[in-house]
């Protein structure tokens, strides 16, 4: 056996900027891994000191400030590219980033979403895409594929009355000063290393100051969807990534 | 001769099993018996022979819980 004490290398363990907390995740959410993501990436560029996050309301608000030692503020529902504009104007050597979920930036949130995006505004957004309200019990949500049963569409949603599925970084891809547009998931542990490279990527267009970078993270939310967490991990392959195609929509290096 | 060994944090696991499920040597198993005070049922280490100290159950654990440690060789 050998001697533990001398040559014992850590591999990988909790990010420094990643608080120990029992929040507010259930049981195999997927938001507990992305808050990983985001923590590994704040450290790799060294940009911890001069982070400021703004969560917005839903599963996004309660994990990413109880659980990122970063700064933090609040915002009301969906205005969080709204506050960050501001606060990017007020601070310009500051790192931004807006969490937010798929009620406040795909619904409630949209406007504000798609003006910081014609405004060509130099920040970062991390969407996370779980198809379902999740903190107020698994309601429809605009990101709900098409036959999939919620609280509010018992019988699945269709199109005739709940619309189509909206698809975020396809949309902010076809915007001018949009640099960075990519989806990624972390369902698998090489797609996790590949959703770090996105959001690394993504961080990296706003230091250097090129334009608004976006990245959807695809994700499980086990109570919403009546699922046990193992079993939404084949949910995702097999239907979420169906609907939500992963990859690079947008990646320049100037925007005009 | 083992090449790694991990260490979990029980007080905050939540027993979803993501890292019974993506471990490529199986080394850890749900317990049956064994449950924290949140009342979740906890994985354990079996298999200490097994484990290269690849770090995935680490990174795929939504609470980061799991320390992943690897002896280096001399």
């Amino acid at each position: 056996m050998k001697d533990k004490s001398s040559d014992v290398k850590k591999v990988t363990g909790r990010p420094d900027l990643r608080l120990l907390s029992l929040g507010m995740y259930c049981p195999g959410c997927h938001y507990g891994i992305i808050t990983r993501v985001i923590c590994e990436v704040i450290e790799e560029l060294g940009v911890a000191g001069k982070a400021i996050g703004l969560a917005g309301v839903g599963c996004s608000f309660g994990g990413a400030p109880m659980t990122i030692d970063i700064d933090w503020t609040s915002c009301p529902h969906g205005r969080a590219p709204a506050m960050a504009t501001a606060i990017k104007r007020i601070y310009p050597d500051a790192m931004v980033l807006t969490v937010q979920g798929d009620g406040d930036l795909g619904a409630i949130g949209l406007g504000c979403f798609m003006n910081a995006l014609v405004r060509g505004e130099n920040l970062t957004t991390i969407f996370l895409n779980n198809a379902v309200y999740g903190t107020t019990g698994g309601q429809m949500a605009p990101t709900t594929l098409l036959g999939m049963k919620t609280t509010t569409t018992p019988l699945g949603r269709d199109i005739q009355t709940n619309g189509y599925p909206l698809h975020v970084p396809e949309l902010a891809a076809t915007m001018r000063g949009v640099a960075y547009a990519a989806r990624c998931t972390v369902h698998t542990p090489a797609n996790f290393q590949k959703a770090k490279k996105s959001l690394k990527t993504a961080i990296q267009k706003q230091i250097d100051g090129i334009g608004y970078g976006i990245v959807e993270f695809v994700s499980a939310c086990p109570p919403g969807w009546g699922l046990k967490p193992l079993e939404c991990l084949d949910y995702i392959s097999e239907r979420m990534l169906e609907e939500y195609p992963l990859g690079e929509f947008k990646n320049v290096d100037k925007t005009d | 001769m083992p090449r790694g060994r991990i260490e979990i944090i029980e007080e905050y696991c939540k027993g979803c099993q993501l890292c019974v499920k993506f471990c490529p040597k199986d080394c850890i198993e749900i317990s049956t018996d064994k449950i924290n005070p949140n009342g979740y049922l906890l994985p354990i280490f079996v298999s200490e022979d097994e484990c290269t100290g690849c770090g995935i159950c680490g990174w795929m654990c939504p609470e980061c819980t799991i320390d992943v440690y690897r002896y280096i060789e001399n």
